[in-house]
C-alpha cells in the first residue's frame, strides 16, 4: 500500500494547499484540482478496503460524531465503516426527522457537540443550509452527509470516483443524470462536480421536477429521456423523493415509468459501452428496471457504494490532518 | 395643561412638491398653524433651530408588525399602521380598540384590521364593528385570499365601509412553501421556490375583483416586473389601485440569499436584479406611492434556523428614511416625492390628517439630515431585534428631532 501523500505529491500543491477547507459543506466553491485531489486520495483507500485486514490507524484517538436528523441506512453505516476503518472512535447520534429539527434546538446541539470535542462531525439534515449553520457553531470540521435538497458532497464525489475508474477521463464524457433532479441534493452535488471536471452533464426529468435556471449550472436540460441518453457514456438515475413532494407531480409510478424509467431498450440509445449508476435506494420497476440494475459490466450501483466508504475515508483522513498535525497541514 | 406653542426656525421645509424652502413652520397644541419664509416665534413660543436642516413630515408607515417604539422613533416615524398579524389577530373590535391606544401619545398606531377571522382567508370579520374602534384600513395579513368568491365579498363589502383593502400579492397556489424565487440561486441553494409569476397572478385577479367591487385596493408589497406592469396599465384606466414596496426590495435580489442568508428571507422573497430594477423605475414614475418599513423586529430563536425554518421579515424601521434617501441621491425621486411615499400617500391612504407640512395638519415633524452618514449595525439598533441584511452598510440620513402633534420625541 502507498502512503497517504507519495502518490500525490507530485500533482497537487504542497501540503494544505492542496485542500485548504476547513470541513466539506458542499462541492460548490471546490477547484477543479481539490476535487481530484480527493478522487486521487481514495484510490488508497480502495485498495486497504479490499485486503482482508481493512484497518489503519491514522486517526487513533480522534472522535468522529454522525449526527443524523435524518432517516439514513447506507450513508450513515458508510460513514461509520469509514471512520472505524482509519481507526476512529465513531458515535452516531440519530435523531428522529421529527422530533427535534426545529427551534434552538439545532445550534444547541452543535454546541453540545463541540463541547464534546469532537474532531469531526459529519451532519444529515433535511434543511438546505442546516449544515452551514451547524459548522458556523462548533470548532472541528463538518461533513456534510446530505442537507435538504442542497448538497450531498460525498455522494457527487462517490459518483465521479467511481466514474473516473471505470472511464478515466472526465473531460467530453457525456453524463445523463436523469429523475428528481428538483428534490435532488445528489444531483446538484454531481453536477457541480462532474462539470468542474470538464464532463458534458445532461439533466433530464419532467417540468414539475426540473429546477428553474438549472442550465445556468451549466448542463443542458432534457425533457425526453431518449433524446438525453444519444451516445451517453454515463447513465445516472435518481429516485422519486415522495417524501419531498406536496402536491402531485407526476401523474402515476407507471406513468413515469413509462416516460423515464431505464429499461434494456432505452439503454441501448446510449453508447455501447454505457455504465449504469444510481445513488439508492432504487424503486426497482419504477425509475431502473431490475435487468438493467442488475446487468454485469455496466450497472455500477454496488461499485459506488464501494467507492463511497473509500472516498468517505479519504475525506475525513484529509480533513483531521490538520487537527493530527501532519506536516504541512497545521 | 396646554403647552406652548413650537416654532421650529431656520429649516429647508419640505413641500408636497418642489425643492425644500428655506423658512419656518409653528405650531399650536397638536396642529400646524402658520409656514412660510416669513414666519417667525411669538412670544412665549419653545423655538428650536433646525440649523439648515431638512423640516419634514413624521413618517407614516404603511404596515409594522410590531409596535417597537424606539425603532420607529428612531426612523422618524410618528405613525405607523399595524399589521393585523399579531397574536391575537387584529380581528375584532376590543383588540383593534386596544390597539389604537398603545402608542399615544407620541406615536399614533392605526391598526389594519383583519379582512377574515383568524387571518384564515374564509369568513369576513367584523370590519365595520372594527372601524368605529379604530381601524384605519383592512388588510389581508401576510397572505393572500385564495377564494376569489370571498375577496370579491370583501371588496364590495369595504368598498361600502369606504376602507380600502390592503393585500399581500403572492398566489398561493404558486407559492406553496415557497421560501425563494424560482431562480438560479434557489436552484442552486436547493431552496423551495416559486415563480415571480404567482405576484402577477395574484395582482391580476385581485384588480379585477377590485375594478368589479369599485373598491380601493392597496398591494402593500409589489416585487416584479409583470405585476407593476398591470398595476401602472390599471391605474391609466382608472382603477383605484395603488402599491407600496419596502426598502429591501429595491436594494436587493437574490443573490443576497447566498450562504443561507435567514436576515434576507422575506416575504415576498427577494427577486431577480431585472426585477429590483423594475422596483426602482415604478418608484420613479409614480407606480409604486408607498415605501414601507414592514418593520418585524425577529430574535435568533426565528432567525438563527435554517433558511427555509427562520421566519421571513427584517427590522426596518431605523433604515427606512436613509434607504429611501439613496432614491433621492439617485435621481430616481426629488425629496418632496420621497415625503409623498413615505408620509403623504399612506396618510391619504389611512384617511388621516397628517403626513405633510401644511396649515391646520397635525403636527407630526422631523428635522432630518439627509446627508448624515452612519453605520447600519445589527448590535447596536434601537428596535426589539437587529435582523437587517444592512448590517455594516453605510447610509445616509438621519432623524435629529421629532415631534408628535406638537410634543417632543424622546
Amino acid at each position: 500500500m502507498t502512503s497517504a501523500n507519495s502518490s500525490s505529491r507530485s500533482r497537487y500543491p504542497a501540503g494544505s494547499l492542496a485542500f485548504p477547507h476547513r470541513g466539506l459543506l458542499g462541492l460548490a466553491g471546490l477547484a477543479p484540482h481539490e476535487i481530484l485531489f480527493l478522487l486521487d486520495e481514495a484510490e488508497q483507500w480502495v485498495e486497504l478496503n479490499r485486503q482482508p485486514t481493512k484497518r489503519v490507524d491514522h486517526l487513533r484517538g480522534l472522535t468522529i460524531i454522525n449526527a443524523f436528523y435524518e432517516n439514513s441506512t447506507r450513508t450513515l453505516l458508510s460513514f461509520e465503516i469509514a471512520g472505524k476503518r482509519l481507526g476512529a472512535d465513531v458515535v452516531n447520534m440519530s435523531v428522529g426527522q421529527s422530533s427535534v429539527k426545529k427551534g434552538e434546538t439545532l445550534i444547541d446541539t452543535a454546541m453540545t457537540l463541540n463541547a464534546m470535542r469532537a474532531d469531526a462531525i459529519v451532519i444529515r439534515h433535511a434543511s438546505s443550509g442546516a449544515v452551514r449553520l451547524i459548522a458556523e457553531k462548533v470548532d472541528c470540521p463538518v461533513l456534510n452527509a446530505g442537507d435538504g435538497q442542497h448538497e450531498h458532497p460525498t455522494q457527487g464525489l462517490l459518483d465521479a470516483l467511481t466514474i473516473k475508474r471505470a472511464k478515466g477521463e472526465f473531460v467530453g464524457l457525456k453524463v445523463v443524470i436523469c429523475g428528481d433532479i428538483l428534490h435532488s441534493r445528489v444531483a446538484r452535488s454531481n453536477i457541480l462536480a462532474l462539470t468542474a471536471l470538464g464532463a458534458d452533464v445532461r439533466v433530464c426529468a419532467p417540468p414539475a421536477l426540473m429546477p428553474a435556471d438549472i442550465e445556468r449550472m451549466r448542463v443542458t436540460p432534457y425533457h425526453d429521456f431518449d433524446a438525453a441518453l444519444k451516445d451517453a457514456d454515463v447513465v445516472m438515475m435518481l429516485r422519486l423523493q415522495n417524501e419531498r413532494m406536496t402536491g402531485q407531480f407526476i401523474p402515476s409510478p407507471r406513468e413515469y415509468r413509462h416516460l423515464y424509467g431505464l429499461s434494456v431498450d432505452r439503454l441501448a440509445r446510449a453508447a455501447g459501452d454505457a455504465i449504469v449508476m444510481h445513488p439508492g435506494p432504487m424503486n426497482r420497476g419504477v425509475e431502473i428496471d431490475s435487468n438493467v440494475a442488475d446487468l454485469p459490466g455496466r450497472s455500477l450501483i454496488t461499485t459506488q457504494v464501494e467507492m463511497g466508504v473509500a472516498m468517505r475515508m479519504a475525506c475525513l483522513e484529509v480533513l483531521t490532518r490538520k487537527a493530527r498535525k501532519l506536516e504541512g497541514w497545521q | 395643561m396646554k403647552q406652548a406653542a413650537l416654532t421650529i426656525t431656520n429649516g429647508l421645509i419640505v413641500g408636497r412638491e418642489g425643492a425644500p424652502v428655506s423658512g419656518a413652520i409653528r405650531c399650536d397644541g397638536d396642529r400646524i398653524v402658520a409656514i412660510g419664509a416669513d414666519v417667525v416665534p411669538q412670544e412665549g413660543d419653545r423655538v428650536e433651530d433646525a440649523r439648515g436642516k431638512l423640516i419634514a413630515p413624521g413618517l407614516v408607515d404603511l404596515g409594522v408588525f410590531a409596535i417597537d417604539k424606539p425603532a420607529l422613533h428612531f426612523g422618524g416615524i410618528t405613525r405607523a399602521a399595524l399589521m393585523p398579524d399579531q397574536n391575537p389577530p387584529l380581528d375584532r373590535s376590543s383588540t383593534v380598540r386596544y390597539a389604537a391606544q398603545s402608542g399615544k401619545p407620541d406615536l399614533w398606531v392605526h391598526p389594519l384590521a383583519a379582512a377574515t377571522r383568524g387571518l384564515e382567508g374564509s369568513d369576513i370579520a367584523e370590519i365595520a364593528l372594527m372601524r368605529d374602534a379604530g381601524a384605519k384600513a383592512v388588510a389581508t395579513g401576510r397572505h393572500w385570499i385564495a377564494d376569489s368568491g370571498t375577496m370579491l365579498r370583501l371588496l364590495r363589502y369595504c368598498a361600502m365601509l369606504g376602507m380600502t383593502v390592503i393585500t399581500h400579492a403572492e398566489d398561493s397556489g404558486l407559492t406553496g412553501n415557497a421560501v425563494a424565487t424560482a431562480s438560479e440561486m434557489a436552484t442552486r441553494l436547493g431552496l423551495p421556490s416559486a415563480p415571480v409569476e404567482a405576484e402577477a397572478l395574484a395582482v391580476a385577479r385581485d384588480i379585477a375583483l377590485a375594478e368589479m367591487a369599485g373598491a380601493k385596493l392597496h398591494f402593500r408589497q409589489i416585487t416584479t416586473r409583470g405585476a407593476l406592469d398591470l398595476i401602472r396599465a390599471a391605474q391609466k384606466r382608472g382603477v383605484a389601485v395603488s402599491a407600496g414596496v419596502t426598502p429591501a426590495h429595491f436594494m436587493l435580489s437574490d443573490t443576497a440569499l447566498a450562504d443561507f442568508r435567514t436576515f434576507c428571507r422575506f416575504s415576498p422573497p427577494l427577486r431577480r436584479e431585472d426585477d429590483r430594477k423594475a422596483v426602482i423605475e415604478a418608484i420613479g414614475d409614480g407606480t409604486i406611492s408607498v415605501i414601507t418599513s414592514g418593520h418585524d423586529p425577529r430574535g435568533p430563536e426565528d432567525k438563527r434556523l435554517p433558511f427555509a425554518d427562520a421566519e421571513p421579515g427584517m427590522a426596518g424601521a431605523e433604515t427606512l428614511l436613509p434607504l429611501t434617501m439613496n432614491l433621492v441621491r439617485d435621481e430616481v425621486i426629488d425629496m418632496a416625492t420621497a415625503f409623498r411615499l413615505l408620509a403623504t400617500n399612506p396618510a391619504r391612504l389611512l384617511g388621516v390628517d397628517a403626513g405633510a407640512l401644511e396649515v391646520g395638519l397635525q403636527a407630526d415633524i422631523a428635522i432630518i439630515d439627509a446627508d448624515r452618514p452612519w453605520i447600519v449595525s445589527s448590535d447596536k439598533m434601537a428596535a426589539a431585534a437587529g435582523n437587517t441584511p444592512f448590517d455594516g452598510q453605510g447610509v445616509q440620513g438621519r432623524v435629529l428631532a421629532l415631534w408628535k402633534g406638537g410634543l417632543k420625541v424622546g
